[in-house]
């Protein structure tokens, strides 16, 4: 018989100050605290890490991939959001 | 590690949606990811479940006949580094069951699964760990037959298991090398550690040849693996690849391949090797090695002996929770 | 043919003899956890102890270190090749795993205790004591912490892990009395400002165990007759067996290189 399931838990590393969180796993866990302790456990083994954030994997809203092309493809014609999109004269030089 | 899961055959169900998967199969073909959201043929997802849980297994099942040495490594430095990297088994173990998560299985249904005997692992480690030596073979030989076969996998199509392989390549790293140098250390020892190295080797070689899986020839199915870019080179090719780097390895230090028909054929510019013993591979997936009981037995004291305390862990929270509740009402 | 001892004997000054009790300590402990390797209640556990096993094996390996330097060793020869009754460990950590709880009630009491043990110690007179404490300071603080929160979720889980949990600790309260004895050689390194004195660590130590027993909804053990030995080499019947399995292949090929 399968057993009572154990909390599954997404983990993201800061690797330096300054770097954003970024994913780096999962791990189970029955709470909090027992997930943050998991997550410095197993994915910090190799000085990867200055600080950890865990949040249950049942919290995070994704977005369907269904909708990928209308949510992000409409942005992809707006090129003069870029700064390449503009001329300068070149005498005036980087700006 | 170990990719025997594709040597099983995969019962091709009738195209879902044609449209739809010829759509996923140019996805594929443009080196695009697959994201655990994404659509996939019904088939795609069984193969990967199926692929990577028995990847995990293997890892898990691994940390036996290795874990079999800690207490007795024969250096402070020797032990550190071995403890480590059976602790990093373990951490690939989980790392893979979290891959195979994303495509809808939890941990307790693959564990499950392992547990009754209805998935395989690696064959190579129903095989026993008899003295120190094999320590430094296993890491050599087995962990070098892993590397071959996973760094293909970093580009495996779906994102998550090629995620995972990165992160378990690059901790890897240094298995192979710890195995050698113990080899190293060995062959250059005493005439009894020479002894034990060649042993080991002997006792070794073959299985670690027979983890690649079956010969191309006999290989029924890898086709839809290799178009779905789950598998990326056949077993033979990277059996050869394999050979190719090891025999040299084993010269070096003075120790010999236990096949007298291993020889260097100058034309290909590979090592050509004797027959190997198909019979015992498929005997031992079955069933048949010298430890697959042991293995197994013991894998379900652990989890049978571990039920209480993740009991512990699950009842303490749900009160944790209650006091909050109350606290807040 | 002539038949030698592959043991070798220690000029223990007092210096070296502490050395050796505190790396003895980190070792011992460290190889009863790595015995967990593969065996723990959950793949994030096994982590978990591998990583603590490990910290104590480095500890262990700095202490050998310093110690041999004092006294012409190595570190592996310092481990391997002393026979039980040299052996200088704090009989709390050879004692058999038990079940997690057990495991996890000895790595609380041994960790509440020489956590602050590290933190004085990173103020000793002798520099390179200084160095190895603040390492492991930052190290037995987790093993504290880890050790804690277990504690507090087996003594207010199910009431079997709370009987569990209870069970272990009363087994090995009667090895808590060695932390914090001193005999002459140690005495003369507290005087000179190289070693802390335990006693003074002892009140911090019963109250950091008194918060979490409350937590954990445990009753603090009472305190009778306390176990001694292990500081001068009389050790329980469970040591021997760590040595065997420690030091077997040095001990069948003398002189030989792994």
């Amino acid at each position: 018989m399968t057993e009572a399931p154990t909390p599954l838990w997404e983990v993201f590393v800061r690797s330096r100050n300054g770097l954003a969180h970024k994913h780096a796993g999962s791990v189970h866990a029955a709470d909090a605290q027992m997930a943050l302790q998991a997550a410095r456990d197993v994915y910090t083994r190799r000085g990867e890490g200055l600080s950890v954030w865990v949040v249950p994997s049942n919290a995070i809203t994704a977005s369907d991939p269904a909708d990928r092309e209308m949510l992000f493809e409409p942005t992809g014609s707006k090129i003069y959001r870029h700064p390449t999109f503009y001329e300068v004269p070149d005498e005036v030089g980087h700006m | 590690m170990y990719t025997q899961a594709l040597n099983t055959k995969e019962t091709v169900t009738a195209a879902e949606d044609p449209a739809r998967e010829a759509r996923f199969q140019a996805r594929i073909d443009a080196e695009d990811r697959i994201e655990p959201n994404d659509w996939m043929p019904e088939a795609y997802r069984r193969t990967l479940v199926r692929q990577i849980s028995q990847h995990a297994h293997s890892e898990i099942i691994g940390m036996q006949p290795e874990g079999n040495w800690i207490t007795r490594a024969p250096s402070l430095r020797r032990k550190a580094a071995l403890l480590a990297k059976v602790q990093d088994e373990g951490g690939h173990g989980l790392y893979l069951y979290a891959a195979a998560e994303t495509l809808g299985v939890s941990r307790e249904e693959v564990t499950d699964q392992l547990l009754s005997g209805r998935a395989k692992y690696s064959s190579i480690f129903n095989y026993p760990t008899l003295t120190w030596a094999d320590i430094g073979t296993i890491g050599w030989l087995v962990d070098g037959a892993a590397i071959m076969n996973q760094i293909p996998l970093c580009r495996c199509s779906y994102g998550p298991y090629a995620r995972a392989m990165i992160r378990i390549c690059r901790e890897e790293s240094f298995h192979q090398r710890q195995g050698y140098e113990i080899m190293v250390t060995l062959a250059n020892g005493t005439p009894e550690q020479k002894e034990m190295a060649q042993d080991a080797l002997n006792r070794w070689w073959w299985p670690s040849l027979m983890m690649f899986g079956p010969p191309d020839t006999a290989s029924q199915h890898s086709d839809k693996s290799m178009q779905w870019k789950i598998k990326r080179f056949s077993n033979d090719e990277l059996r050869q690849k394999f050979i190719d780097a090891t025999v040299p390895q084993a010269r070096h230090i003075g120790l010999t391949m236990p096949d007298p028909d291993m020889r260097f054929n100058e034309a290909t510019g590979h090592w050509e090797h004797g027959p190997i013993d198909w019979e015992e591979f498929k005997r031992v997936i079955a069933g048949g090695g010298p430890c697959n009981r042991q293995r197994l037995t013991h894998r379900n004291k652990v989890h049978a002996e571990g039920a209480w305390v993740r009991e512990a862990a699950l009842a303490f929270a749900e009160k944790e929770r209650a006091r909050t509740q109350q606290k807040a009402a | 043919m002539s038949v030698t001892t592959t043991s070798i004997a220690v000029d223990e000054t007092p210096l070296v003899l502490h050395l050796l009790r505190r790396a003895d300590d980190a070792l011992i402990l460290g190889h009863r956890l790595s015995e967990w390797t593969g065996n723990a209640p959950t793949l994030e556990e096994d982590l978990a102890l591998a990583n603590i096993a490990l910290d104590l094996i480095g500890q262990s390996r700095a202490l050998f270190d310093y110690a041999g330097s004092l006294c012409g060793l190595d570190e592996d020869q310092l481990a391997y090749r002393r026979d039980a009754r040299q052996y200088r460990n704090l009989l709390i950590t050879e004692q058999l795993n038990g079940d997690f709880a057990c495991t996890i009630a000895r790595q609380f009491l041994y960790s509440a205790f020489i956590d602050p043990y590290w933190r004085e110690a990173m103020s000793s007179s002798d520099a390179t004591i200084a160095a190895i404490a603040a390492k492991a300071e930052k190290e037995t603080a987790y093993h504290l912490r880890h050790a804690s929160e277990w504690l507090i979720r087996l003594g207010d889980g199910t009431g079997e892990s709370h009987r569990r949990a209870q069970a272990g600790l009363e087994e090995l309260w009667p090895f808590t009395g060695e932390f914090f004895e001193v005999d002459a050689p140690d005495q003369s390194l507290i005087d000179a400002g190289t070693i802390p004195d335990p006693a003074e660590l002892h009140d911090g130590w019963s109250s950091r165990i008194n918060t979490i027993l409350a937590r954990a909804t445990l009753t603090r053990p009472k305190d009778s007759w306390m176990q001694t030995g292990g500081r001068t080499g009389r050790h329980s019947e469970h040591l021997g067996h760590i040595l065997a399995e420690l030091q077997y292949l040095q001990r069948s090929h003398p002189g030989a290189k792994w």
